[in-house]
């Protein structure tokens, strides 16, 4: 799976093997240049094992790896010097915190002054300076992975490979902390890798996706597309479409599953042809009475469930079983029980629809 | 009773009259054990990484040997070197036995394997994130031992402290390859043996307080390195 975009880096027919098993074969990714490919999947999908290849710690049964064309493989010193990792653990040095982020320019022997000067400007944007002279043993999660993103960017790193750098740290902490990473990536534009299990934190950051299941690229493109139109039933998944519905296209733009009708503008397949139909549940909205417009299944509130910011509502009608994200101010107004009847509203613009090969 | 306090004042008056052979004696062994300590460090800190990192066919058995080495006696490894050296012996030619150079070999034999093992440990049980890390951020072969040297200088300098007790505290291998000649070969241990045979208890303990001070001293600057807060 390649893209348009320029790539700097590529992948193609790598097989990285763990006692003898293929734990990832992928036939072509491209990294587009400047911009952020978020890597998504699920736990074991092969996610930090492509990373481990990419940073050259892991050696591949087979496959070429291209940094700008070259081999990254034919000088990995001096392709790693191109390039920065941070990840889930901040991984920091017992020194100081200004000697952690100048670390990489000393290995790389940039004289002490301009290390000084950079060091300087990288805690000054993570907003860590006061922290300069600190041990980094005295810091705390958030503080440490501060300082571990500063490191990587004080090298000035044509590409940046990140491992879920931000899902070691609290909630508020990880908010002040993307937010701060979001706006220095799109001042710098490094070519980043970013491996996440966080949809949020995808479509916030990313400008391109991976995602990866068992070892191998099932889907790339933008990850709105990806999260909004999974490529399969295991993407689907994934992505958390919880409504995912075996069914056939009955005439143009409509199709049947477990006994209802759904109009979708998703692409089509052919007449007759078996479907899945895919749905968020959150774009599952329910009301007390029918109104007429878009597609409407009159369902019974099974099981209710708060879940944050939303109540998820599982529903079932005739033959088919929905999922329901409803906001928690509109479900105070709905005033639901277990056992009520509802209709589930569904604008055909939500239906996704997958060739069903299976 | 009479004969320790004795063999103490005796000590004292040596120490206070700057006995010549004493401090020729306590040079000599300094020099021999510092050498060997050396050159243990060197070879040992290298491998014990190695050994740490790597994973190859006979690691185990390369192990099991440092292990064995580690509680090695020191009269067993004076025997090996003294054969190999002897002059009949397949490096007899270079004229080494009885020589400070032969007390060396020997007391790196007994040294090495205490330094491969505690640095081996102490390298183990770094993070391999961390060490991932390391050739992450560009580091090239010797900038990951040298940042794993920084990384675990408590524990590699808890090998050095007990290399250089190995080194300084050993009697039979030295008596073995270097004979005790006087003005040549005779360090603190050697002369202490030779003193207590000779019924010279006071000379012997003088010596042996020499040896003890020494140790400490030594021991003591490496444990304020040790312990000191972490430099940035």
């Amino acid at each position: 799976m390649t893209d348009p975009a320029e790539a700097h880096l590529e992948v193609r027919g790598l097989v990285v093997q763990r006692g003898g098993v293929s734990v990832l074969e992928i036939d072509a990714l491209d990294i587009p240049r400047g911009l952020v490919t978020v890597v998504i999947g699920p736990n074991g999908s092969g996610k930090s094992t492509l990373l481990g290849a990419l940073q050259l710690v892991l050696h591949p049964a087979r496959g070429t790896l291209t940094l700008d064309g070259e081999s990254m493989h034919a000088d990995p010193v001096k392709t790693r010097r191109r390039m920065s990792a941070a990840f889930q653990e901040p991984l920091l040095l017992s020194m100081s915190v200004r000697a952690n982020v100048e670390l990489p320019l000393r290995l790389r022997g940039v004289d002490r002054r301009r290390r000084r000067e950079l060091a300087e400007h990288w805690l000054e944007r993570f907003g860590i300076a006061a922290l300069a002279r600190r041990h980094a043993r005295q810091l705390s999660g958030g503080e440490a992975q501060r300082v571990s993103l500063a490191r990587a960017f004080a090298s000035q790193p044509e590409v940046l490979l990140l491992d879920e750098p931000f899902s070691g740290v609290d909630a508020p902490t990880r908010e002040g902390l993307i937010e701060d990473f979001a706006e220095i990536v799109s001042q710098t534009r490094p070519t980043t890798m970013l491996v996440t299990h966080d949809r949020d934190e995808a479509l916030r950051l990313g400008d391109h996706a991976a995602l990866l299941i068992e070892g191998g690229l099932r889907q790339t493109g933008k990850p709105s597309e990806v999260f909004d139109r999974p490529a399969d039933r295991a993407v689907a998944q994934f992505v958390g479409m919880e409504n995912v519905w075996a069914g056939r296209r009955s005439e143009s733009g409509v199709y049947q599953a477990g006994g209802v009708r759904l109009a979708s503008t998703a692409k089509t397949v052919a007449l007759g042809a078996p479907a899945l139909l895919c749905v968020r549940p959150e774009r599952v909205v329910l009301t007390r009475d029918e109104d007429g417009s878009g597609n409407q299944v009159r369902a019974v509130v099974r099981t209710v469930r708060p879940r944050g910011p939303v109540v998820r509502c599982d529903l079932t009608s005739a033959r088919l079983g929905l999922v329901a994200d409803v906001p928690l101010a509109a479900w105070d107004e709905l005033g639901l029980a277990v056992g009520d009847e509802v209709t589930a509203r569904i604008a055909p613009a939500d239906v996704h629809v997958i060739e069903d090969s299976d | 009773m009479d004969l320790i306090w004795d063999g103490i004042r005796e000590a004292a008056r040596l120490w206070w009259s700057g006995d010549g052979e004493i401090i020729e004696i306590t040079l000599r062994t300094l020099a021999i054990s510092a050498a060997a300590t050396a050159l243990a460090l060197t070879i040992g800190i290298p491998l014990g990484a190695v050994l740490a990192l790597r994973r190859f066919f006979g690691r185990g058995l390369i192990v099991a040997a440092v292990n064995t080495g580690m509680g090695m006696p020191p009269v067993v490894v004076g025997l090996l070197v003294a054969l190999i050296l002897w002059r009949t012996g397949p490096l007899g030619d270079l004229n080494l036995i009885y020589t400070p150079t032969a007390m060396v070999v020997a007391q790196l034999l007994l040294s090495l394997p205490l330094v491969v093992g505690f640095s081996l440990a102490s390298i183990q049980s770094v993070n391999p994130r961390l060490i991932g890390q390391m050739w992450a951020m560009g580091a090239n072969r010797w900038q990951v031992l040298w940042l794993l040297i920084r990384e675990t200088r408590l524990g590699l300098l808890a090998a050095v402290m007990a290399g250089f007790g190995a080194a300084i505290s050993e009697v039979g291998a030295s008596m073995q390859v270097g004979g005790n000649l006087a003005g040549e070969t005779r360090v603190l241990t050697t002369a202490t043996v030779l003193e207590t045979g000779r019924g010279n208890f006071e000379v012997a303990i003088a010596l042996s307080l020499v040896l003890v001070v020494l140790a400490f001293i030594v021991n003591l600057v490496l444990t304020t390195v040790q312990q000191r807060r972490p430099v940035t």
